[in-house]
């Protein structure tokens, strides 16, 4: 039974392949098996509603014959690799030895074949009937026509010759050459002869092909260098008159024609930063070079030349300079309120003991100066600060005195700058002015010695052409220097401000810098930056572990953080630099003492710069309050003379600290108003004001209330209605879990086909073994069938012989 | 160059010449009796200027006199008079001993005045010497006693020795805390304390009760050099070993050590103290020596003498009173309105800030102090967070948290929707002394609301959370109690930032800036 259905499914499955016609098949009612649905959904089309057994049948059995059994039949049959190469088992021979031998082999291989008429003495390798060496060139492109010519070897002369016998050839020969009829040639000669005309013909194509290509290149080349005439913007009067030149070369008006095409792109298109750069670099570079002209001292003319010049080049800050002259520009500029009182501080470092009596004195001076101030008019903010600067200058005026006679002698000594000799002059002038291109300083040292002995307004020009000459388009290093030069800058900032007498107006010249910098690289400023910040924070923590009390941080600390301020916003939230600054400042408002009238200075300062930072944000700053509030105790507690100046400061900075920070505090009100009702009889004015500045009442608050929250609603026994979007028993809630389920079917699934395929494949090799075994054995019975009726018919016949013999 | 080698040759050869004297000298002295007037010499030798001689004459002297307490060459008993040494009729022997006693007596006359010597090698080598003898002395008694009645000691040479220890005039800290190793031992830990005790009630009754720094210090290195074990069995490690019933040994019995310790500091804590002196003792007292005392709340008039003075003082008072209370069941009236008291501006600027914020959040975990007494605290803290620097604010602040937690009736603090949008001054009352009528519990915590705009961005998120609900679970605030400023600082600075936000209108000049403050005040001419 099982036999018949798969003779006939074979025969049937033979049909189908064998016929494309499959309509006919499914059209079967025999051959077609109908899914049964359970259900009938509308809408849905499902592919396996009708199936066709038989032919997915017989086409499994066709592919497992054409795999499975062949891998079958070759069970166990092995093959074995035999290498037929010369001398591959020979162990005697060396390998260049049997190498040599197969070469030789291979060449008479190849000599014993009949290409006589191949031209090359060399075998060529092709590929797709290309030649080899030809694709390896590949540089120089070739045309398609010489390449036609180059594969097509037989020319019409050559067939003619070999394919239409000698007799044409010879006669063609006999009617072309006739100076040299009278040889009767051989085949041989002829053939030789041809040989060499094809030779030479080949050689005259390849010199022709150099020279196309010579000449190409030489186009090209001349064409670059129209180009460039084209990039360069000409004036159009040149070119009209060039083109009116009449030159009708027809090459020329080629190029002219491309060279007008091109014109269409911007001829100066716009400069990148790095263009820029350069150019600038190159413009330092040559103004550079004229100053080093002029420093040799040539020529004269160039010196006044050079005086226009730089006027023009923004250079007005006097041609001449030397050394004496800045140094008392620098002394007038760096004159900041502290200052004085860091020379009067270094004073009492030099004698101790006189040092108190001074300090006495100035306070004398000082309550002297703010009696007349109060008595004379009653200004409270800028006078009182210009009084106390006063006081200062007044201070530090010995001192000035001093130095200026020494300046003043310094200033003999030097020769005049206008001198009678212009040569000498110009050449002084040369020196004094300042090079136009400047290395990135590769150190500290580096850079103050570049900026060291400059005034302000040259060590801004100084630093900004270091900056343009090592922009960072310029070359790979020079990000890295320049972010080393910030660091360095600080570093120098800072020395400006802790010598003595501080020079800031040099720092303020250098804020630009130094803030381009930053913009530049914002990380390496930060780093700079917070490096300075956590230093000193932590020597003043260490400071405050040994001693119990740390000194008010320098002038360079201070001129740091509002340096801090320019660059970094201090308004952030959280800020990489500003929320250490804060707390620098916090450190340094609570935990510095207080011991002399400098460091009231610096407090305020720093009172200042806190207000500063806060402005915008409108943050409270409860150690500012605290620190005004001690330096107002202690004005109220001490010498009442000690500090009137100091206290106006505070004051001012009270007014400011309250009119700014809205954060209204009670305490602080009334700590104020204790303290100023004290030294009302001088500053009732300012004490009125501050009363103006603080609301009378206390304001209201009201009282405090957790957020809003959104009230959580109540749990509901309504059923919870929930879109369907996917039918089907697909469980699981999340995207992973489906997935996961989704891939456990599908393994399921694959391990029930490869199961049931490696059922049926063993079927099928079991069907197949069993038909082996049966052709065997048909065979076998028919073997011995055979020789049955062989021997019967033997037998036979020797009963017939004995049959007759007996006869 | 060459002066400078001839000295140092006379040195060399002064050295030796020293050493080989008072070398021979001894072996002299040991070997025979004859000899015995060289002990004058090497007696000598304790009083030179070099302190090298000193130190060598000392050891010398050490092993003279120990060799001759072996060998019972020392006289024992009461010493009669060296002028009366001719006239009595006494044998040779006797009359040697005698003699030998006497230059002993001289000897330890001359190492205790050496102990007041400058350098502190020969301090050193006195002391030890001393020590030696105190050892040889309590092995070979030098006086008649009747071993039943009293135990072997030489408390005499003790005493003296504990008394120019505790000198008056120097510091002698060093020197003490050399003798610590002897104090290991416990008998003389034990006679040690009693000296001291003697000590103390002498000098301090001889200047009237005033204040004597140095001499005070002295005391307070040694007492606190004092270490009582924690178990009687420890106690097997004496110098001087008694043949006869050790187990009655006062200096054997842990109790009697508690008892000596104990009358010696409260002894020493009766008179009045220098203000460091306070603090050096308050800071040590509730590790090291109340657990050693037999009864600690006899320091109950030292300690609320303390916590009456007030400041810092009081804040470390703190300590011992609270193991008072908690493990000695001591009752503290106005405990808590004190506490109150205590806390001003001050508190977060003292070193001890720490401790105190660790001992208030004990005192106030209770959950069965009324509301009225936490929300004066609260409210307190609130209003003095207002001028505290960011590191005590970020302990304050999770603390004012966790008392809202901890007693939920406080919570109107922070939540009063009852009044809601009806302004009102604050009625807390600051200058009341009194929790209980400063009207806390009437007020909000508006000052907390005015910290959310603190510069410090830790700060000002500790400070949002008053704005919600609080959560269920305390903040710890163990972590941040040692936090410094600078910790903070790097906190900040060590964190990685993606992109550092800049200044966008670029500065042209130091003091010119879109919000100057300091331009306006300061000018740079």
């Amino acid at each position: 039974m099982m036999r018949k259905q798969q003779t006939f499914s074979r025969g049937l499955s033979d049909k189908v392949r064998k016929s494309k016609a499959a309509p006919e098949i499914q059209k079967n009612p025999f051959e077609v098996k109908i899914n049964r649905k359970k259900f009938d959904v509308l809408g849905r089309k499902s592919k396996h509603d009708v199936g066709l057994p038989g032919v997915s049948r017989s086409r499994a059995i066709q592919k497992r014959k054409d795999t499975l059994l062949k891998e079958f039949r070759l069970k166990d049959k092995n093959n074995t690799f035999i290498d037929r190469r010369f001398g591959e088992y020979d162990s005697k021979l060396t390998p260049e030895e049997k190498i040599l031998q197969r070469f030789t082999l291979e060449r008479q291989r190849t000599q014993d074949r009949k290409d006589m008429y191949n031209l090359n003495e060399e075998e060529e390798l092709t590929h797709y009937g290309q030649s080899l060496a030809e694709m390896e060139k590949m540089t120089d492109v070739i045309d398609s026509d010489s390449d036609s010519e180059e594969k097509g070897l037989l020319s019409a002369e050559l067939t003619a010759t070999h394919f239409g016998g000698g007799g044409g050839l010879l006669r063609k020969k006999s009617a072309g050459d006739e100076e040299e009829e009278h040889k009767p040639r051989s085949r041989q000669e002829l053939i030789e002869e041809l040989i060499f005309k094809s030779k030479q013909e080949k050689r005259e194509r390849q010199t022709q092909k150099e020279e196309a290509q010579e000449l190409t290149e030489k186009l090209d080349q001349e064409w670059k260098s129209i180009q460039n005439l084209l990039a360069h913007k000409t004036p159009k009067a040149e070119r009209t008159d060039e083109t009116d030149k009449p030159k009708l070369d027809q090459y020329d008006m080629m190029v002219r024609e491309l060279g007008f095409e091109m014109k269409a792109q911007p001829s100066e298109k716009l400069k990148s930063a790095e263009e820029l750069a350069r150019e600038e670099r190159q413009r330092l570079q040559t103004l550079e070079a004229d100053r080093l002209k002029r420093m040799m001292g040539d020529a004269e003319e160039d010196a006044v030349q050079t005086n226009t010049h730089v006027s023009a080049d923004d250079m007005n800050d006097g041609f001449i300079l030397d050394g004496d002259d800045r140094k008392t520009l620098a002394y007038k500029d760096g004159k900041w309120n502290i200052e004085g009182e860091e020379e009067e501080k270094e004073d009492e470092d030099g004698d101790e003991e006189g040092g108190e009596e001074e300090d006495e004195d100035d306070e004398d001076d000082a309550e002297g100066e703010d009696d007349e101030e109060e008595e004379g008019e009653d200004d409270e903010e800028d006078d009182a600060d210009e009084d106390h600067c006063d006081l200062q200058s007044d201070e530090g005026s010995e001192d000035e005195d001093g130095q200026g006679a020494e300046e003043e002698q310094l200033c003999a000594e030097e020769p005049p700058a206008v001198s009678e000799e212009q040569k000498k002059a110009a050449q002084e002038a040369a020196r004094a002015e300042l090079p136009y291109t400047f290395p990135a300083p590769e150190s500290y040292s580096d850079l103050k010695q570049l900026l060291q002995g400059h005034g302000s307004e040259q060590q801004r020009l100084i630093l900004d052409r270091t900056l343009k000459c090592n922009h960072p388009s310029l070359s790979a290093g020079n990000k890295a220097k320049l972010q080393k030069l910030f660091g360095f800058l600080l570093e120098y900032v800072g020395d400006l401000a802790t010598q003595n007498p501080p020079d800031l107006r040099t720092v303020s010249a250098l804020i630009p810098q130094i803030c381009g910098l930053c913009q530049m690289f914002p990380e390496a400023a930060c780093k700079a930056v917070q490096t300075l910040l956590s230093d000193s924070g932590h020597s003043m923590e260490e400071t405050l572990e040994v001693k119990g009390r740390a000194p008010m941080p320098d002038l360079d600390m201070l001129v740091l953080l509002k340096i801090t301020a320019l660059l970094f916003p201090s308004s952030d939230f959280r800020h990489p630099v500003t929320t250490p600054a804060f707390l620098f400042l916090s450190q340094a408002l609570t935990r510095c003492a207080v011991v002399s009238l400098e460091d009231v200075c610096k407090g305020l300062v720093l009172c200042c710069l806190a207000l500063e930072y806060v402005s915008l944000s409108q943050r409270i700053f409860p150690e500012l309050l605290n620190f005004l509030l001690g330096l107002l105790h202690l004005t109220v507690s001490d010498k009442h003379n000690m500090g009137t100046a100091v206290c106006v400061c505070v004051c001012v900075c009270v007014c400011v600290c309250v009119s700014v920070s809205q954060v209204f505090l009670n305490q602080c009100r009334i700590s104020i108003l204790l303290c100023v009702d004290l030294i009302i009889t001088l500053l009732c004015d300012l004490h009125r004001e501050i009363l103006d500045a603080i609301p009378e009442k206390p304001s209201q608050h009201a009282p405090l209330v957790f957020k809003k929250k959104k009230p959580i609603p109540l749990k509901l026994f309504t059923p919870k209605i929930v879109q369907i979007l996917d039918y089907g028993k697909k469980r699981g809630n999340t995207k992973e879990e489906k997935e996961r389920e989704r891939l456990k079917h599908k393994y399921k699934r694959e391990f029930k086909g490869a199961l049931r395929e490696i059922r049926k494949d063993t079927r099928f090799l079991a069907r197949e073994k069993l038909s082996d075994v049966m052709s065997r054995d048909a065979e076998r019975k028919r073997k011995v069938k055979e020789l049955y009726g062989s021997l019967a018919t033997q037998e036979g016949e020797w009963k017939a012989l004995k049959r007759k013999n007996r006869k | 160059m060459a002066p400078s080698t001839d000295s140092n040759v006379k040195d060399e050869n002064s050295q030796v010449s020293y050493k080989k004297d008072i070398n021979t000298k001894t072996g002299r002295i040991l070997q025979n009796k004859k000899h015995s007037n060289d002990i004058f010499d090497v007696i000598e030798y304790l009083q030179s200027e070099k302190d090298k001689e000193i130190i060598f004459a000392t050891n010398a002297c050490k092993r003279v006199f120990c060799q001759l307490f072996y060998r019972g060459d020392l006289y024992v008993g009461d010493l009669p008079q060296e002028e009366e040494l001719m006239s009595g009729d006494r044998s040779a022997e006797e009359k040697y001993r005698i003699f030998m006693r006497h230059r002993y007596n001289n000897c330890v006359e001359l190492l205790l005045e050496n102990m007041g010597h400058e350098a502190f090698q020969v301090k050193e080598a006195s002391l030890c010497a001393l020590m030696k003898f105190v050892e040889a002395e309590g092995k070979h008694p030098l006086q008649n006693l009747d071993l039943i009645e009293h135990y072997i000691f030489p408390r005499e040479l003790l005493r003296t020795l504990v008394e120019h220890l505790l000198s008056t005039e120097e510091d002698m800290s060093l020197l003490i805390s050399r003798f610590q190793e002897f104090l290991e031992m416990d008998d003389v830990r034990y006679y040690v304390m009693s000296s001291v005790r003697d000590n103390i009630y002498r000098v301090m009754g001889r200047n009237k009760k005033a204040v004597i720094p140095v001499y005070q210090n002295n005391v307070y290195t040694l007492l606190s050099n004092i270490n009582v074990p924690s178990q009687g069995s420890k106690m097997k490690h004496f110098l001087v070993k008694q043949a006869y019933r050790p187990e009655e040994w006062k200096a054997g019995k842990l109790k009697e050590h508690k008892r000596a310790f104990e009358q010696m500091w409260l002894l020493f804590l009766k008179f009045k103290l220098p203000s460091s002196m306070y603090k050096k003792i308050l800071v040590i007292l509730h590790e090291s020596i109340m657990p050693q005392m037999s009864d600690p709340t006899l320091l109950i008039d030292f300690l609320s003498a303390a916590y009456d003075i007030g400041g810092a003082i009081s804040l470390l008072a703190l300590n011992g009173l609270f193991i008072l209370i908690h493990k000695h069941n001591l009752d503290y009236p106005d405990f808590y309105k004190k506490l109150y008291s205590l806390l001003d501006p001050s508190i977060f600027h003292v070193k001890y800030r720490a401790r105190f914020f660790h001992l208030v959040n004990i005192f106030l975990s209770s959950t069965h102090l009324p509301a009225y007494l936490v929300a004066a605290f609260v409210k307190r803290f609130a209003r003095l967070s207002l001028t505290a620097p960011p590191t005590a604010l970020l302990i304050l602040l999770p603390f004012i948290c966790n008392l809202i937690r901890r007693h939920p009736s406080c919570r109107v603090l922070i939540h009063r929707p009852s009044a809601a949008e009806e302004p009102c001054d604050d009625p807390y009352v600051i200058e009341e002394e009194d929790p209980a009528q400063c009207h806390a519990l009437e007020s909000s915590l508006w000052e907390i609301k005015t910290l959310q705009k603190h510069y410090h961005p830790d700060v000002a998120k500790a400070a949002m959370k008053i704005n919600e609900p609080l959560t269920e679970q305390e903040e710890e605030i163990s972590e941040v109690l040692e936090l410094s400023t600078f910790e903070l600082m790097e906190r900040d600075l060590k964190a990685e930032r993606k992109t550092i936000p800049l200044e966008f209108d670029t500065a042209t000049e130091l003091l010119k800036s879109p919000r100057e403050v300091l331009g306006v005040h300061f000018s740079l001419e």
